[in-house]
Formats: structure tokens, sequence, C-alpha cells
């Protein structure tokens, strides 16, 4: 989907160097500079979509057609038309209106958890790479174990005991995402800190507090602005998942797991109900995977 | 960084090559690393049952209250009395300890305590129940890997624009929710194509949509894993002899890089089958399936404890079997972990 | 085995006239006229690689083209089996191998002749095998897929072939995978799957590059046997002493074109193009010792030499007389001692092995001292323990005659300074967001920086001083302020490692110790480097502790060496007398081997 350079020729294709030396290929691939130019359409096209949720977010009456409540007498579980974008729900409510009003809420579910589940990730994985033999051990370990906790599961034991709620919601999703992120801080602070640059800042002789500061945590935690935007989506996806499952926001509320949770009784004659707000939950997840690896891709390039 | 192990031998070499030959394969015992391996996952099975003994002991609220309303379907403090049987008999007026102890010689025995709200032991409402789900699951496994390979072999590392096209498929698939794969799934080809049945009950015919919807976003991210790996292989100057043996590009794809890029196809496996296992939970839901699914949805509302954390224990199980399986495949594809490990 | 004068068919020329005993007899085996080779990128941009190259192969000959990287001479060596890639483009008005039109052959056509009539070896065969086979399996490949279906036959050929190159107890080795082989064997079974299906032609590209020493003489051994029987070789090599040992004939290329050709004998010895004697003054060797090996490190001296006429402390132009020096050399105070280093690691099979034993050494200040080694030798273990950076189990470390490998961590922190390092691979010694100057300024800031609560006048000032150092640093190392600007991934190879030696110079050092500080850059990019290292060295007064695996560039830097095997120091002394009257039977055939590979150059 990203502008990964595609199938370079083993043999370099340097020529005409005469007197020069040719550039050695870095391992983070061609240096690309004026990024900007080279930005694929798919990132495009995202970024739009990303822009439009914000507006959602904080302005939904910008892009709302009706009010998410008003119910429209006579036409319960119309068909998306014209007047009615996205149809109507089972009590005629305008289901498009229904789900930019409800982008706040996913969003802060999917922003709420990959904050929790990033948060976690990033103190536990950082701590088990830079805190000695004993911290990685103990810290490898509870990670393999909640390994064996389905994020799914995780959260469905979390709501059999509190009972369904946001927070458990945003706490349960953002705790089963944190191991797999975890793993991947570790790997990269270890990565960092056995760098070669590391090495030398040591061999320079530099405080341990410096280096750490200038170097390890910079390099290692730069590609995490990535992994929080994927996390986003992850999360949301997550999140609605429970909600299908009848495990999320209770359903007045036109927050999109809500909305499945609403339509699941009328799959078979009103299948809008439930493929329009999965539409809104999948294109938002493809965002921010698309965003999230450009993002990505951008910082290698730049190395 | 690698310092080479020559380790002499005591075999004379012939004064053509100086250098010796390493005799036989190193003795690093393959029981020694089996055990290892047994004893992790003991350490998680063991870690995975205390953790869903805290949840259960630890809940707000008074467990045989919360038992007695669940099973009269009311909500109202309970007389001493009426408790007294209850804590007599679940032991929720023993030391935390003593109730640790108990729970972890009841597992041993295969016993996972009572349900709450039906009353049985809990292994027989989820012995009941698990066959379909274990097939699902395992099903859904099969079918991912068999398109993420099929992928794999016909779009990895051709033209620019088909690789750049399925590598977006897979982002895509991977990023697909199973609540609304297996919708679409349902409402396309058994609403209006009629092919496969609504309800799917246990048969062959019903299985065909459930571990479609299961198995194609873990196809997707299977592909993404498998194809960076593919690609990168594709460029190891061992692939360039190869073809230079005279073996056609196929060959090579299908001999040489394959094997390698099932490397890290087969860790994400093991991490994800825990996942997949509760995803069938959805998709048992969505295309009312019979399996576990309905009983830890049921559970999970009647805030069953017993019976939700014998799901969990049960998911950890064969998360843990599976990573065994895994870590096995693991040595047979690269055989060169069996002596670094 | 085999020297210039034997071998070389004196008749072939190139272009090799049709006459001539050997020539006329029959037809070359390979025919190349001009050939073209273009590369498009993915945005449709096309660059021309190979330039008309002309090539003439015989039987039983050994034609080699040299060149660096990016020379084209890997290109054109692939053409000859066909897999320049899919992007690539090649065109030529001839182009016949074992008398096939090259230029129209189809894949399968091309499938039945890799492995069966061409032959192909890679470098390093720990990359170049499938690491995930047996060995004997990749050579049984070679056969299968030339017609050998039976399992058990195939064995047996595979045992018959690895006997063939010299592989002792071929039965144990067929079952093993190139990690648990040594680099010798490894190579050797490379070259068996090859030439498994006795190709009339073989390409080899590289193939003893990353060997050590010994085995490369070996490789090359096996190679010419080959080329006795009858086959034709067509190698690829960045080095002389290599072309000098196998080649009859010689190409050499530069950007694509071919700059220069002739029989092995006139190249190497009488080169006419100044290309040619540019790469072959670049060689550091005994022979090149207290030279520059660059045109420019030669008129920089000429220069220093006149301008500083009055200076007492620099030799005259190109340090002159290399005995000189050494006469102080008890005199002279050693900066870094090691006594009695001692280092052992805990093996995977649990059981611990000595990486270093009992090694000692002395560097005296101004001057350098080698450490030459084969890989495995326990020369970097050697030191990462002189930098501070491992505890010896035993023996010790003195900086300036002061406990140094005995000091707390902390302790050795406040000295770290006065040891400075150049590693092999500078980039990934580079922060990868710091530009070259940020690069030098954190070296000469040694944490006495104006902090936050400084006033802002200060810390510009401060600043500005500092960034007039880094370019002060620069220029002394032969970079521009515009080099310091650039991400060090926009520098050559060369420019990088200048960078990183500017860095090793900021703190001004009392020892810099360069650990394969040249090994990865090309001849003459290697020769600038060098010759930069002996100029620091004749104006600053650097000591230099340099670690390499390669004979040649020790022999031209040293002033003492230290050779190492198997974690001992084997022999140890002034580094003309180690070279001309070796004591230590390893160096002893170390230098053998060196002498063999370069007797037919200069």
């Amino acid at each position: 989907m990203t502008a990964q350079p595609q199938s370079q020729p083993r043999i370099p294709a340097d020529a005409g160097t005469t007197g020069g030396v040719p550039a050695a290929p870095h391992p983070a691939g061609p240096v690309q500079s004026a990024t900007w130019r080279r930005v694929p359409v798919t990132v495009w096209i995202a970024g739009v979509f990303a822009g439009l949720l914000l507006l959602a977010a904080f302005a939904p009456g910008v892009l709302a057609t009706h009010d998410p409540r008003a119910i429209t007498l006579g036409s319960p579980l119309a068909a998306p038309s014209w007047e009615h974008w996205f149809g109507t729900d089972q009590s005629g409510r305008d289901l498009y209106s229904r789900i930019v009003h409800g982008t706040t809420q996913s969003l802060l579910i999917g922003l709420g958890s990959a904050a929790v589940g990033v948060g976690l990730a990033v103190v536990f994985g950082s701590w088990a790479a830079l805190g000695g033999r004993w911290a990685d051990a103990v810290i490898g370990r509870a990670i393999e174990v909640l390994f064996a906790f389905p994020i799914l599961l995780l959260a469905m034991v979390f709501i059999a005991v509190y009972g369904p709620s946001v927070q458990t919601l945003i706490l349960a999703v953002g705790l089963g995402i944190a191991p797999g992120y975890a793993r991947m801080v570790r790997a990269q602070v270890m990565s960092v800190r056995r760098s070669g640059y590391v090495q030398a800042a040591q061999a320079l002789g530099h405080h341990p507090g410096r280096v750490l500061a200038q170097h390890i945590l910079p390099n290692a935690l730069r590609p995490l602005l990535a992994v929080l935007t994927l996390g986003i989506g992850q999360s949301i996806v997550w999140a609605s998942g429970l909600a299908f499952l009848g495990f999320g926001v209770a359903p007045p509320s036109p927050e999109w797991g809500a909305l499945l949770e609403a339509g699941r009784p009328y799959i078979i004659e009103a299948w809008w109900l439930e493929i329009i707000p999965g539409l809104a939950v999948l294109a938002t997840a493809l965002t921010a995977t698309v965003l999230g690896k450009f993002v990505e891709s951008t910082l290698e390039g730049e190395r | 960084m690698s310092v080479t192990t020559e380790t002499l031998t005591t075999a004379p070499a012939q004064p053509s090559s100086p250098e010796p030959v390493r005799r036989g394969r190193p003795v690093t015992s393959t029981a020694a690393l089996i055990g290892k391996k047994v004893l992790g996952a003991l350490f998680v099975i063991w870690a995975a049952a205390s953790i869903t003994f805290l949840i259960q002991s630890l809940l707000p609220g008074d467990r045989a209250t919360l038992l007695l309303n669940q099973q009269t379907g009311q909500v109202q403090e309970r007389s001493a009395e009426e408790l007294a049987p209850i804590n007599e008999q679940f032991g929720f007026d023993d030391p935390l300890l003593v109730q640790y102890v108990t729970f972890l010689g009841g597992l041993l025995r295969g016993d996972l305590g009572i349900s709450y709200t039906l009353y049985q032991p809990v292994t027989t409402v989820i012995g009941d129940q698990i066959v379909p789900t274990l097939v699902l699951t395992f099903t859904a496994l099969a079918v991912a890997w068999a398109l993420a390979i099929v992928l794999l072999l016909l779009t990895a590392r051709r033209a620019p624009w088909v690789s750049r096209i399925f590598s977006g498929l897979e982002s895509a698939a991977a990023a697909l929710p199973q609540y609304w794969l297996g919708i679409i799934l349902l409402v396309v080809f058994s609403l209006w194509l009629g092919l496969f049945p609504v309800v799917s009950g246990s048969g062959t015919a019903g299985l065909v949509l459930p571990a479609l919807t299961l198995g194609i976003p873990l196809a997707g991210f299977l592909a993404q894993v498998m194809r960076a790996e593919f690609e990168r292989t594709m460029d190891e100057p061992f692939v360039l002899t190869a073809r230079a043996r005279g073996m056609s590009d196929g060959g090579v794809r299908l001999r040489h890089v394959l094997r390698h890029s099932l490397l890290p196809g087969l860790s994400l496996t093991g991490w994800a089958v825990g996942a997949q296992f509760s995803a069938a939970v959805i998709a048992e839901n969505v295309f009312a399936r019979p399996g576990l699914g309905r009983v830890l949805v049921t559970a999970v509302n009647g805030r069953d404890l017993p019976v939700v954390c014998g799901v969990v224990m049960l998911v950890a199980l064969v998360y843990v079997i599976t990573n065994l399986i895994v870590d096995t495949a693991y040595i047979l594809v690269d055989p060169r972990l069996k002596e670094a490990a | 085995m085999t020297t210039l004068t034997d071998t070389a068919t004196p008749l072939l020329t190139d272009p090799a006239p049709e006459g001539g005993a050997a020539g006329a007899a029959s037809r070359p085996l390979v025919e190349v006229e001009n050939l073209n080779v273009w590369f498009s990128d993915a945005h449709g941009r096309r660059s021309h690689v190979v330039h008309d190259v002309s090539v003439q192969i015989h039987a039983g000959e050994c034609v080699a083209i040299i060149g660096e990287s990016g020379s084209g001479k890997s290109v054109t060596a692939r053409t000859l089996i066909g897999l320049t890639g899919p992007n690539s483009h090649v065109r030529a008005d001839t182009a016949t191998a074992l008398g096939r039109d090259i230029q129209t052959l189809r894949d399968t056509d091309w499938r039945s002749i890799r492995g069966k009539d061409i032959g192909f070896i890679l470098q390093d065969a720990l990359v170049s095998l499938d690491p995930l086979r047996t060995v004997g399996a990749e050579i049984g490949e070679s056969l299968r897929l030339h017609g050998v279906r039976d399992r058990a036959e195939r064995a047996a050929r595979v045992e018959q072939l690895l006997a063939e190159v010299g592989v002792p107890e071929p039965h144990l080795v067929a079952g093993q995978r190139p990690d648990q082989l040594s680099g010798g064997l490894r190579q050797r079974a490379l070259i068996a799957s090859a030439i498994a299906n006795h190709p009339s032609l073989v390409v080899a590209d590289e193939p003893t590059t990353a060997l050590d020493v010994t085995v490369q003489a070996q490789v090359l051994d096996l190679l010419a046997q080959r080329k006795a029987d009858g086959t034709a070789i067509l190698l690829i090599s960045h080095d002389f002493s290599v072309v000098g040992r196998l080649a009859d004939r010689v190409l050499v290329m530069q950007g694509g074109w071919i700059v220069e050709s002739g029989t092995a004998a006139e190249v190497l010895e009488n080169p006419q193009h100044p290309y040619t004697r540019q790469l072959l003054d670049a060689v550091p060797s005994g022979h090149t010792k207290g030279e520059y090996l660059t045109e420019e490190g030669r008129a920089r001296a000429a220069a220093r030499a006149t301008t500083a006429g009055t200076s007492q402390r620099t030799a005259p132009a190109g340090v002159g007389n290399p005995a000189e020096p050494k006469d102080e050399a008890s005199q002279v105070p050693a900066v870094l001692s090691a006594r009695g280093l001692t280092k052992s690691y805990r093996g995977p099979d649990g059981r611990d092995r000595t990486v270093v034993r009992d090694v000692s050494f002395d560097v005296h200040a101004g001057r350098t001292l080698g450490i030459v080694g084969e890989s495995g030798s326990g020369k970097s273990t050697t030191a990462s323990m002189a930098l501070g950076f491992i505890a010896p189990d035993a023996g010790t470390v003195l900086l300036d005659g002061a406990p140094w490998s005995e000091l707390s961590l902390a302790g050795r922190r406040s000295r770290r300074r006065e040891v400075t390092v150049v590693y092999q691979d500078p980039l990934s010694s580079f922060d990868p967001r710091w530009s070259g100057e940020r690069i030098l300024t954190d070296a000469l800031d040694a944490g006495t920086a104006p902090g936050v609560f400084a006033s802002s006048r200060a810390r510009r000032a401060h600043r500005q001083e500092q960034s007039e150092r880094a370019a002060q640093l620069a220029r002394l190392v032969g970079l521009t302020p515009e080099h310091l600007a650039k991400h060090p991934l926009r520098l050559s190879g060369g420019q990088r490692q200048r960078l990183s030696i500017a860095r090793a110079l900021a703190p001004e050092p009392k020892v810099v110790v360069l650990d394969e500080a040249v090994s990865a850059l090309d001849v003459s990019v290697q020769a600038q480097v060098l010759d930069l290292l002996t100029e620091l060295q004749e104006t600053l007064g650097t000591t230099y502790l340099f670690i390499s695996h390669d004979l040649g560039v020790i022999h031209h830097m040293s002033d003492e060496i230290l050779v190492m095997k198997d974690g001992v120091a084997v022999e140890h002394g002034d580094a003309d007398r180690v070279f001309e009257q070796p004591e230590h039977h390893y160096t002893q055939a170390l230098l053998g081997s060196l002498q063999a590979l370069s007797t037919t150059v200069r």
C-alpha cells in the first residue's frame, strides 16, 4: 500500500562512478528527498478520510444531514436512498447522521485503548530492555502469559467481573493489545541499545544518562507514532467486535459498536444496519493502518 | 560477531585440507530442549490458572450473594442463613490460600469447579461444546495457511503492480473485523445466493462460511509477514546460486524461498491461535453455530465466573499446546535453531 | 602451485587474433562483442552500467575481470548465465557461449545450460548456499536438475564430488549445513555444487573474498586444477593477488568500461592505463611501507615538506626511512600496555572456550602496533579489552602506566576519551538522526557544555566554538563543511570513514584503535584512508592500535606486529622482522600463502 521501492536489482546500478566511490546502499533503503512528492494515492485517500473523521468527531453537525435522534414516522428500516444515504434503523432514524454523531465516542474508545496499550507497552517494554536480566526475565514471562489471554477473552473476563462500560472496554482492549506492542518496544530498545552508535557514544565516555536521552530513547521511541496509529485502528476493531457480542456501549448511543449491536436482530431484512457501521469501523482501521505505515516508512526513509 | 566454532576432531585431516571437519551433530540433547519447552508451557498454564483464581476470588461483592441472585434471578441482600450452605459448598469462607490449594488440586484432577448458573461441573459444560469450536478454529487456521501460501507463491516479488495490489489486499484483509466479514458472507452467499445454510448447524456445509470468516483476516496477517520475509529471501545470494544451477524461478520459490518465509508465519500462528479461538465466538454468533461461543456469551452475561475462567484456562491450554507444536515445526524448518537453543 | 609464467599463454593477447598455436586449434568457448547492459529503476529511468565490453574465453583458459565496486564486472559475468535480473536490458553485437547465441535463449534453454555447461560460484558460501539445507542437498540439487534422478546415485555422486574438491570425510560433510562447516570447507562445497555436472565454463564471482588468506590459497589451487583439466574460467575479482595467481588474461573495468586488457603479465607488471596503475599503486604491502599510496597523498606530503621546512618534528616527505623510528622504540614510553590478557566465553555446549589466552603487548606513543589474525583468532576480543569494553578474566591493561582494565565502570568513563575507536562499518556507528557536524560536536563535548541554565549568550558562544572546532577536524581528515552538513547516509564509504576518524580524533586521544577500519573499502578508497592515517600520525603523532586480517595492510601500517592464532599471540616483534624472518610456523604458513598470492604482482 505504501510506496516501498519495489524489487531493486541485486546488482548495484550505479554506473559511471569514476573517481568517486558509490555509496553503499543503507539497510534502511534509499534516501528519498522530497518525500511528499512520492506520497501514494492510498495515503491521500486515507488522509482525506482521516480529516472527515476528525470533522465528524469535533463538529458532527457540519456533516450530519438529520438529527440523529429524530424518528421519521412511517419509514423504519428504509433502505439507503437519496433522502437517507445509509438508510434508516428500526425506529426510522437516519443511519448516516447516527454514524457521524457516533464518531466521537468510537474514536475516543480507539484512542483510549491504544493509549493504554501503547503506554503500558512503552513502560514495560523499555523496562525489560534496559532494566537488566531480572526485569527482562520477569516481564518477558508476563508477556508470554498475557499472550495466552486473547484480547476478546480478556475483555470478556473484565466485563464478567466489572460489568460492561466504556472504561472497562478501554482498559480491557488496551491491556489486550499491550503484550504484542511491549514485545515490539522491547526488541526496538534492545536493538538500539546494542547499536554501533550507542557503543560509539559509550566509547566517547558519555554518561549513561546522556546516552539514554540522546540516543536510546529518541531512536527507539520514534517509530512508536506509527505503532500508536496502528493501535487505534486495531482497538476500534476489537471494541466493535465486543459491542457486536453485546458487551459494548449501551444501544441508544450512536457509538458504532452500539449501532452494530442494535442492528443485529435485523440482519436479514436490513443488512445495511450491520454492513455500514461495520464499514465505518473497517474504513477507520484501514485509514489508521495506511497512515501508520506511511509514517513508519517515512521515518525509515529519513534514516 | 560470530566466532567460528571449529572444534578439533581427533581424526587426522587429509593433508590437502588443514581444516578439520566437525564430527556428527552437536550433542545438545533434544530431550533437554523439549524439557525446557514443556516447563515453560507448564509455567504459562500455572500462571493462567492463578490469574483466573485471583479474578474469581477478588471479584467485587460477595460471591455467595451473587451466586444465589443469579440462580433465582433476583437481586437482593441475602441473610447469613441463606448464604451459609453455599459458602460451605464452595468453600468461600476458607482462607484464600486454602482455596487456592483446593483450586489447584482440583485443576490437577481436571476439575474446574461448578457453574454458578447451570449448577453443572464446568468441565461438563465446556466438554459438551468444545468439539465444534476446535473444529472451526483449526479449519480456519488451515484455510488461512492455504490462502496465504498460494497468494505468496503467485504474487510475491512479481511485477511491481501485482505485488503492490496484493500486498494492499492483504493489509485490507488483515484489518477486516470478523463479524463484518461474516455478515457479508452470510448475506451474499446464504441469503442472496442461497449456497449455504443461514443457520450453520454442525454439518460440513455449515463450516465453510465460518471458516472463511476466521480464515481470511488471518490469511491477510500471515501473508503480510511471510511476504516480507519471502521478498527479502528472494534477494539472498543463495537464490542466485540456485538459479545458476539451472533451477526454474518457480522451483526456487517453492523449494528454497518458501521454506524461509514459513518461519515468521509459524511464529504468528503460535501467537494468533488464542485470538482465533476467541474470534470463533464471534463467528459462531453470526452463523448461529453451536460451540463454546454461546456458552461463553451466556456465562459473561450471567457473570458465571467459573465457566468464563474455565474457557480462559482451556484457551491457555490450546495456546500452549499449539506453541509446542509450532516450536517443533520451527526446528524442522530451521534446523539451525536446534543448536542455538 | 601455478605461477604466471607456467600457465600464461603468451599468444593470447586481447583482442585475441585468430592465430597462434593454442588459439587456432579451437573456437573460443565464449565470444562477446560490444556488450552493453542497462538497468531501469522503478521509475523507468535507465542507467547504462556496461559499455561495449568484449571478451573471449578459450577452453583451459582463465580470463579475469578486475575492478572496484560499481565497475560493472559482476553484471558482465552474469550476462553469461542470463541472470542479470528482470530490470536489465542486454545488447551485444555478438554474444555466444558454448556455440549458442545467448541473446536468443529462452528461460527453458537457459535452465538446461546453467549448472550443466556453465557453473557459477559466488563469494561466501555461508549466504550463497541455502542456510537451511545440508550441503549434500545443495550439491545433489545440481545433479537432480540435470538428470540424475536416482537418489542413491545422487548421494554417491555428491560424496565423490566433495572428495574431488578436497573435502575430507565427504560422507560426514554432505550431511552438514553451511553454518556447521568452516569457511574453507563450505566454499569447497559451493564449488562442488557449481562443478557437479563438469561444466566447460566456470564463472567465479569473487570466489575467495571474505575467506582467510590460507583458505584463499587453497580455493585458488582448486580452481587452477579445474583449469588444468581444461575448464575455462571467468574470474571476477577486486584483488590483484587473486587475479595474478590464476588469470591468463586480465580485463580492467572502471565505471562500466574496459580501460585496459592484456595478458596477466602485461597488465600486472607493465600497466598502461593510469587507472590500472593507480589501482596497483594503491595495494598496500611491505614494499609500500613508509610511502604514500595515492598521488594525492604524495603531493600533500611534498607540500608539507616545502612549507614546513623549518619544522623540527615532521620528517621529510614520505616519512622517508621506515627503519628510522624503530631505533627509538625502547625509549618511547608505552601508552597502552596489555599484560597476560585472557578471556573465555561459555560456548553453546556449556563448555568454556578461551578466545584470548595470555596476550601481552605495548603500544608506544606515536607509533603503530598491528594485530593480525584470521577470523576467530581473538584479535577483536583483544581490541575490546584494550578499549575497556570487555573485562579480561585474567591479566591487565594499563593506560599511560595507570590501571585501565581494573577501573570501575564509572572510573573508566572519565578516561574513555583517551582511547577512541574506528569501526569497520562507520555508518552503523553514527546516530541515524544526526548530521556530520552534530556527530563531531558531540564527540568534542566532554559533558562540560554550559547547561540549560547558562546564559543564552554563553551557550551560543559555546556552540559557535564547537562548530568551528568541528570544521577544523573535518579539514584535518579531508572533509569540507558541506560534507559535515550532510547526513552520513549521503556520504560515500570513504567519506564516512573519514568522518569516523575525525570523531575518533576529536577528544585528542592517546591511542586510536582501528578495528578492521579499512576492510570494507575498495582498494583505491582504502589507499586514501590509509594515507590519511599515515599523514595524521606524521603530523599529529597519533598512536594506533591497528587490527586487521589483511597482511598487506598490516605490514604497510605497522611498526610492530602481533600475530594471533586461536587466541594466542604466536609471534610478536618488529614488523619487518616478522615479515622477513617469521619464527613461528603459523606466521610462516600465513606469509607463505600471501607470497603464493602476490609473487606475480610486482
